[in-house]
């Protein structure tokens, strides 16, 4: 399996990254290596195995729907790039 | 003082020999002295090391210490620790100080231990070198022109030049053991879920596990004595009792069935690590175990599949930085698509793009099934290799590495065969599994780890096993040079 500039092109927005022009031939190189050492894969047969998300087969523990949090925003707003009156600014969204 | 265990600096602390400020003043004046050189350390908590210092003695005076209290240790830059820059090596958290502490950190701090700074590390724990940190590669302290592994690389480094008597470390693909094995020290990677993740910042959330980087099996106990137990805020933690681990250390170890799978032994391991591995063997079934040979059929598929899984979930996670609430932002956005596009293109590094776009293209529509499914498929297969083994044997043994610690920028322009260097440690993370590397010997000046791993939960028999090995040989007592 192979990508080609149009793919890394593509991936590069789904991911939200800005990549430099003049590095899209070496992530072509490096994905298609990659994606080289991930087709072994499709040598083995997996008709009746079933996928395995968690490594001791575990459920996802659930707990009451209570508040356990307290409110915290000064000390997290603190890092924020941008804030004012409590939001976080971004750009404008909609003219 | 610099080389004695933190059972012998346990000891020392409580019959008065020495303080904890003595002691924390001793490590920090080492670090002050070769962090230059080395590069372990990206952050040095001096004053705060002092104040915690200062509280263990009084502790220590009124007689209600725990083992580790004052006690100095680094932590990997990955924990959040409040107050604290914590970077995770990366541009992107270069001016992130930790609005809260994790639950690894916080077992530590409560215990007394003296934190002295948190160490550099693989950016987002993603490289096998430590040279993806933006802070700048980590040198082996055995040969300062080889990498230390990675991606704990900064607290192996800092433990094996003695400037920290233990440290923390995480481990998602071989990143406490394959570090350990290269710099000639006890690192184990615990079980799935015995050690909390909570802020423990997430590279790929099935995989992660943290656990401790020390001289010797003995050490590895006090530490996971203070850092295993469930927690609530990790919903992958595990409710199950925690036990003493340094109870059954001493335990004898005649008739342990000991599995070596003949695909750790086959093509692709250096013929000298292979001579130090039968030696440790041997020494083993002078011990009184008993060794057959096994087969995990799957092993070659565990690169490969961990290539899916990791960089699939990796993907997910670092989704979270966005340039908008914390991290890294780019000057001057034009819209908000340019902020986050240049903010992650700008934050992150090669090798964390190079993987954040492998994961992206296996989750996108039309290739989830052929590529995340299909793996999560063949990860059942490799656990289920395991399973069959642990019917027959106690441990299985084999290298921690296929090689010693390479040149610094050797593999560096080659993800996959970098990625091949964690061959023996990656599948251990997949099915779930703890291991441990321990010292076994050298070659060419450079140590090499044995691996041990273990059956689910069984972390009190990998250290026993360790710690007889231990007792049984001196190469966990060699110092590099330098730092004698």
């Amino acid at each position: 399996m192979s990508v080609d500039q149009s793919d890394i092109t593509k991936v590069a927005l789904l991911a939200r990254l800005k990549i430099d022009e003049a590095d899209i031939p070496q992530y072509v190189d490096n994905l298609s290596n990659i994606l080289g050492l991930v087709e072994q894969m499709s040598e083995v047969n997996t008709n009746d195995v079933m996928p395995m998300a968690h490594p001791l087969d575990a459920a996802q523990r659930l707990r009451a729907d209570e508040v356990t949090e307290t409110d915290q925003r000064d000390s997290f707003q603190a890092l924020a790039p941008q804030v004012e009156s409590g939001l976080y600014l971004v750009p404008k969204v909609i003219e | 003082m610099h080389t004695k265990t933190i059972a012998q600096l346990s000891a020392a602390l409580r019959s008065g020999e020495v303080s904890s400020v003595e002691l924390t003043t001793l490590f920090l004046e080492r670090i002050k002295q070769h962090n230059p050189a080395l590069n372990c350390f990206i952050s040095i908590t001096e004053t705060q090391a002092l104040e915690a210092a200062v509280a263990a003695d009084q502790r220590l005076k009124a007689g209600n210490g725990a083992p580790l209290t004052g006690v100095p240790i680094a932590h990997k830059d990955i924990f959040c620790t409040q107050d604290v820059k914590t970077t995770c090596g990366s541009r992107m958290l270069d001016n992130f100080i930790a609005p809260y502490e994790s639950t690894c950190t916080a077992s530590f701090r409560d215990a007394g231990a003296v934190m002295l700074g948190k160490t550099n590390m693989d950016e987002f724990a993603m490289g096998s070198s430590n040279e993806t940190s933006y802070y700048g590669a980590v040198k082996n302290p055995w040969d300062q022109g080889r990498v230390p592994g990675g991606s704990s690389g900064g607290s192996v480094a800092a433990v094996a030049a003695r400037l920290a008597p233990a440290a923390t470390g995480t481990d998602t693909g071989g990143s406490i053991r394959q570090p350990a094995a290269l710099c000639g020290l006890t690192g184990l990677k615990p079980t799935y879920g015995r050690v909390s993740r909570f802020g423990m910042i997430a590279f790929a959330s099935s995989l992660d596990q943290a656990g401790p980087v020390t001289y010797n099996a003995e050490d590895a106990a006090l530490m996971m004595n203070v850092m295993a137990g469930f927690d609530e805020r990790d919903s992958t933690s595990v409710e199950r009792e925690v036990p003493d681990y340094s109870a059954n250390l001493d335990n004898g170890i005649k008739g342990l069935k000991i599995g070596l799978p003949k695909e750790y032994f086959g093509e692709g391991l250096d013929d000298n690590i292979a001579r130090v591995i039968d030696a440790a063997v041997k020494e083993y079934e002078a011990l009184g175990a008993v060794v057959t040979e096994i087969s995990l059929p799957n092993t070659g598929l565990a690169v490969p599949i961990y290539y899916v899984v990791a960089p699939a979930e990796c993907s997910t996670n670092l989704s979270r930085f966005d340039g908008v609430r914390f991290g890294h932002r780019c000057d001057d956005p034009q819209d908000l698509f340019d902020l986050y596009t240049r903010s992650r293109g700008e934050g992150f590094g090669a090798e964390v793009k190079r993987r954040i776009m492998i994961g992206t293209y296996v989750l996108s529509a039309g290739y989830y099934d052929a590529y995340y499914l299909k793996a999560q498929k063949i990860r059942r297969l490799i656990s289920e290799d395991f399973h069959a083994a642990f019917e027959k044997v106690d441990v299985i043994m084999g290298p921690t590495a296929p090689g010693t610690a390479f040149k610094l920028g050797e593999k560096a322009d080659d993800p996959v065969t970098m990625y091949l260097s964690d061959i023996y440690t990656i599948a251990v993370n997949m099915a779930g599994l703890p291991a441990v590397s321990i010292p076994a010997g050298f070659v060419d000046g450079l140590p090499v780890g044995l691996q041990v791993i273990g059956n689910y939960f069984d972390e009190s028999r990998l250290l026993n096993v360790a710690h007889k090995y231990q007792q049984a040989t001196d190469w966990h007592l060699q110092l590099p040079k330098e730092f004698q």
